[in-house]
């Protein structure tokens, strides 16, 4: 798929095997990347630096709501994060989680396609399908659909309230558990991809000289497939965590509004409901810093222990 | 399975294998089990959704009212859906073109070239795929904002390209260093100018690759509604359509059209998949 | 530039193939210089084959020639035109890549037509079947080269560049990814395609067998410049530089000092570790001072207890056997002297297996008429091979 060897190759630097581009360039290359380069410095580069600018602004003295004049006024990130600083721990604490369950349910998937349906093309073809499958339907609809399956009225709680599992005046819906499941839910193939593509390379040679020289299943795991499955681990945890952590329509469907707020919930109010576009912006840098830190920091770490 | 195969079929020590078996079996049935119910917990939404769409509903599409298929004979009779879903499409094919052709050129460039500012171009293509929607969509919002761009059509495809082209990026660069470049010298060699090596030679044999990104863009474009919401002002597409009616109640029509383009999209990437093995398995009996 | 228009006239050079002149070319990457300083004359028509290790800037002439890489300096001409700055698409060179490099979404005969739809031709059906027939692979048009084995795929490479006719027809290293049976039967199957269409064949590789066997003409090429150039028995026979005698087959080569310029009519005496060895002065690179002695190890014998040397030839030794091989048509010895080093000596199994054994006292003895004289200046291993070098 698609999707997976390009993520891998993304995380992992640059580890396309391509034989060094023997041409020199004169002028083709500006021909080629051109259009492209200025599309993302107009539409991406520019609006974030709008973005940082926006954070800073103060309304206009005397002004309606909503309108606001540039100035450099720094207490902008001072009033923002002291007011929602624990609807951004929130965020990034649901997004770990979620990324936490993605690996623990994504893994065992990979490795059945890419480990266990070895051989098989068409089977192996078809788990692949099955992984993408949900992206080909509105992912609104399918977040909806989690809502109903878990409605306080739906047959999923009332069985378990039967079973004796869940007691009687608890719910499913509206809860951090609720909001943390379609956080994993709507990213788990993002997950499962890279690392199929991962496993998908590995030699199954390795394995069978594993089984030899640790003869434990577990000890080749640990010692064979996990270190070698570790690029795709990595683009994994990132791809699940980094949208997690900026997602607000799993929130807002299966959240209750009051201790599931994530950040993201708050950045669209700003902006749609109060019209506080500073406020908005500022959360917006906060959390796009805190993303770019937190990923950097991993994939030093990964990078330097797991990838060598 | 070879391994599994050897393993049964060499001679193992006496004693020291033979207790691990029973263990090694319980083991082989776990994973596979494990993740035939982490595929039904990926498909249960699915189900779901493609399920009420055959939903007898009254003025919601809660609760199951009886079997019909009353909504996928006019998929058009809610308010609104259908004109969400050609906005949806329209801004889907419009996107992907631009988002294609453009991110193509940038990755046939960086893999064959060497250049100047190589890095730092690999990182402007791979911050947008790092940065939060709702940051883009905010980012987006704040320019649109600042410059009085009416937000509509124009904006929610910009928006769409922008985030499109790093993944377009990202795939079609797979394909490209697959490539050998003596390829593109054998087409020079028999008299084909750069232009005619191009078309003849390198975009047939990128075109899977471009393919397989313009299918990811058009999904990515299609299904997105953070970045669309912050950017599309009073213009509706069909995830904004549906988010927006979700407090008052989604039309089971939402649920055809989401269950038509789901059997629309597993249709060909399973015919793709059957030929593409079809094809693998012929070619194998030659 | 409109497609015709950089289409070159492949045709018109037509049968027989031009010349290539390159003159004083030089190709740097960097300042890494591949080529150094490069002049070379190839006659049309000839099967001309540039020789050398990895890295000896080989691939890069070949490239330079098929326009694929442009000279840092210098000029390249072809049937007496100067297209040095032209690019590839616009020389009438043609090249069979190592990998072939085979259009995978192609079939066969849309493969060996390609070049003949760049430069319009006429025809372009029957010259496909032709070229097909050529290396007997007409039934295989359809196919795809992804379902052809690796001999076929160069076949097709091989049709693919001569249907074109070019003035010249580039070889880079293909035969290397052919085990070696069926890289004995392509190599006979070029030199015959070769004779047949009488094009100048230009062949780039590091095996000197394959050279030798194939190639009027041979250029030896070490660290981008050309050693020594011949047809393969003179380079053989008469190596003017130990770099070619090492790489070319195997030599043995002593350090000696020309002692007496004249020591019989056109013989150079030569000290030995104490022994006189008679070299001819035509064989030899220089007349006076230090010299390499060098002989063919097939050209030497084994003189065992008091047997007499032949009248016109050198004697060495005494020596110890210290290893015998069995190779089936000859038996190879090494010989131990002592202050001289060890000596290869290839003998025919005219009479059965080995004649000699492990530990005997030899001498070895060989025609002065065979003896070479090379530069005493040169390391005496160089050239030799070296296990890091080509694997």
């Amino acid at each position: 798929m698609s999707i997976t060897a390009a993520l891998g190759d993304t995380v992992a630097g640059d580890p396309s095997a391509a034989p060094p581009p023997r041409r020199t360039a004169q002028r083709a290359h500006l021909v080629l990347l051109g259009p492209g380069i200025i599309y993302l410095l107009l539409f991406f580069v520019v609006p974030v630096g709008a973005l940082l600018a926006t954070s800073l602004y103060v309304p206009v003295p005397g002004g309606d709501v909503g309108q606001y004049q540039p100035a450099f006024h720094w207490q902008n990130y001072v009033d923002a994060i002291s007011q929602f600083w624990p609807t951004i721990v929130r965020s990034f604490w649901f997004a770990l989680l979620a990324t936490g369950a993605a690996l623990v349910i994504g893994y065992p998937m990979a490795y059945v396609i890419a480990v266990r349906a070895r051989g098989h093309k068409l089977l192996q073809g078809l788990l692949l399908v099955l992984v993408v499958a949900p992206f080909f339907t509105s992912f609104i609809l399918r977040t909806i659909a989690w809502k109903q399956i878990l409605a306080d009225d739906s047959f999923t709680v009332s069985a378990l309230h039967w079973l004796h599992l869940l007691p009687a005046d608890a719910r499913l819906t509206a809860t951090p558990f609720a909001v943390v499941c379609g956080l994993t839910y709507n990213f788990l193939p993002f997950m499962v991809l890279p690392i199929f593509a991962a496993l998908g390379r590995l030699d199954s040679r390795l394995l069978e000289a594993g089984s030899d020289l640790y003869a434990s299943p577990t000890t080749t795991f640990r010692t064979v497939t996990w270190p070698l499955s570790m690029p795709g681990v990595v683009a994994g945890t990132l791809l699940v965590f980094i949208p997690a952590a900026g997602d607000y329509v799993n929130a807002s469907l299966l959240g209750n509004n009051t201790n599931t707020t994530m950040v993201g919930q708050v950045i669209d109010s700003r902006f749609f409901k109060v019209l506080d576009y500073p406020t908005a912006a500022c959360l917006s840098v906060v959390l796009m810093a805190a993303i770019m830190l937190l990923v950097g920091a991993y994939i030093r770490r990964a990078g330097t222990e797991e990838l060598v | 399975m070879t391994a599994v195969l050897d393993r049964v079929a060499s001679p193992t020590p006496q004693g020291t294998a033979a207790p691990r078996r029973p263990r090694r079996r319980i083991g082989d049935m776990l994973v596979p089990t494990f993740a035939a119910l982490a595929f039904a917990y990926l498909l249960v939404p699915v189900a779901y959704t493609v399920a009420f769409s055959f939903n007898d509903a009254g003025k919601t599409n809660l609760v199951w009212r009886g079997f019909t298929l009353d909504n996928w004979r006019n998929p058009c009779a809610a308010p609104q859906v259908c004109e969400a879903f050609a906005n949806s499409l329209q801004v889907g094919f419009v996107s992907t073109i631009v988002a294609t052709v453009l991110g193509t050129l940038i990755a046939i460039a960086l893999v064959r070239f060497r250049f100047r500012g190589r890095s730092a171009t690999n990182l402007l293509i791979f911050l947008p795929m790092s940065t939060p929607e709702v940051v883009l969509g905010a980012a987006l919002l704040a320019q649109f904002l600042a410059l009085r761009v009416p937000l509509g059509f124009g904006t929610v495809v910009a928006a769409h390209v922008m985030f499109c082209i790093s993944f377009v990026v990202v795939t079609v660069k797979a394909r490209v260093s697959s490539l050998d470049p003596a390829l593109e010298e054998a087409a020079a060699d028999l008299y084909a100018s750069p232009l005619q090596a191009f078309w003849r030679v390198t975009f047939p044999l990128l075109l899977p690759g471009i393919a397989a990104a313009a299918l990811l863009a058009f999904s990515l474009s299609f299904d997105d509604f953070i970045v669309t919401n912050f950017t599309s002002g009073a213009y509706t597409t069909f995830p904004k359509f549906v988010y927006v009616s979700a407090t008052r109640g989604i039309p089971p029509q939402a649920n055809v059209i989401s269950s038509f383009m789901f059997v629309l999209a597993l249709a060909i990437v399973v015919l793709v998949q059957v030929l593409g093995y079809a094809r693998s398995k012929r070619l194998r009996a030659r | 530039m409109t497609s015709t228009g950089a289409a070159p006239e492949a045709q018109a050079t037509g049968a027989g193939g031009a010349a290539l002149v390159i003159e004083r070319v030089t190709k740097a990457f960097g300042s890494f210089v591949a080529v150094d300083d490069l002049t070379l004359t190839i006659q049309p028509g000839s099967f001309f084959a540039l020789l050398g290790p990895s890295g000896c800037g080989k691939t890069t002439t070949l490239r330079m020639i098929a326009g694929l890489e442009q000279p840092t300096s210098g000029t390249l001409s072809i049937g007496g035109k100067d297209v040095t700055g032209t690019r590839a698409h616009q020389r009438p060179v043609n090249t069979v890549f190592q990998s072939y490099a085979l259009f995978p979404h192609l079939t066969v005969g849309e493969n060996v037509a390609f070049g003949l739809r760049r430069t319009r031709a006429n025809d372009i059906a029957k010259r496909v079947a032709d070229g097909l027939d050529l290396v007997e692979l007409r039934h295989l048009a359809d196919r795809r080269p992804g379902q052809l084995s690796g001999g076929q795929q160069q076949r097709v490479a091989l049709a693919r560049a001569l249907v074109n006719r070019p003035a010249l027809l580039l070889l880079d290293e293909p035969l290397g990814a052919l085990d070696l049976k069926l890289r004995r039967q392509m190599q006979l199957e070029l030199k015959r395609i070769q004779t047949e269409v009488g094009l100048t064949f230009v062949h780039v590789t590091h095996d000197q067998e394959e050279a030798m066997t194939m190639a009027d003409t041979v250029a030896v090429m070490n660290r981008g410049r050309i050693e020594q150039m011949g047809s393969p028995a003179q380079l053989y026979e008469l190596p003017r530089t130990t770099f070619v005698a090492n790489f070319l087959g195997q030599s043995n080569l002593v350090a000696g000092t020309v002692v007496e310029r004249d020591e019989k009519p056109g013989l150079l005496g030569v000290d030995v570790g104490g022994t006189r060895i008679l070299v001819p002065q035509q064989r030899a690179v220089r007349t006076d001072g230090a010299v390499l002695v060098g002989a063919r190890p097939e050209k030497m014998r084994l003189l065992v207890g008091d047997q007499a040397p032949g009248e016109a030839e050198n004697v060495l030794g005494p020596g110890v056997v210290t290893d015998v091989s069995f190779m089936g048509v000859s038996t190879q010895y090494q010989v131990e002297i002592a202050g001289l080093g060890t000596f290869g000596v290839f003998a025919q199994n005219l009479l059965g297996g080995a004649t000699v054994t492990v530990g005997s006292p030899v001498r070895l003895a060989w025609a002065v008429d065979f003896t070479f004289g090379l530069d005493g200046a040169e390391a005496a291993d160089e050239g030799t091979f070296d296990l890091d070098d080509e694997l």
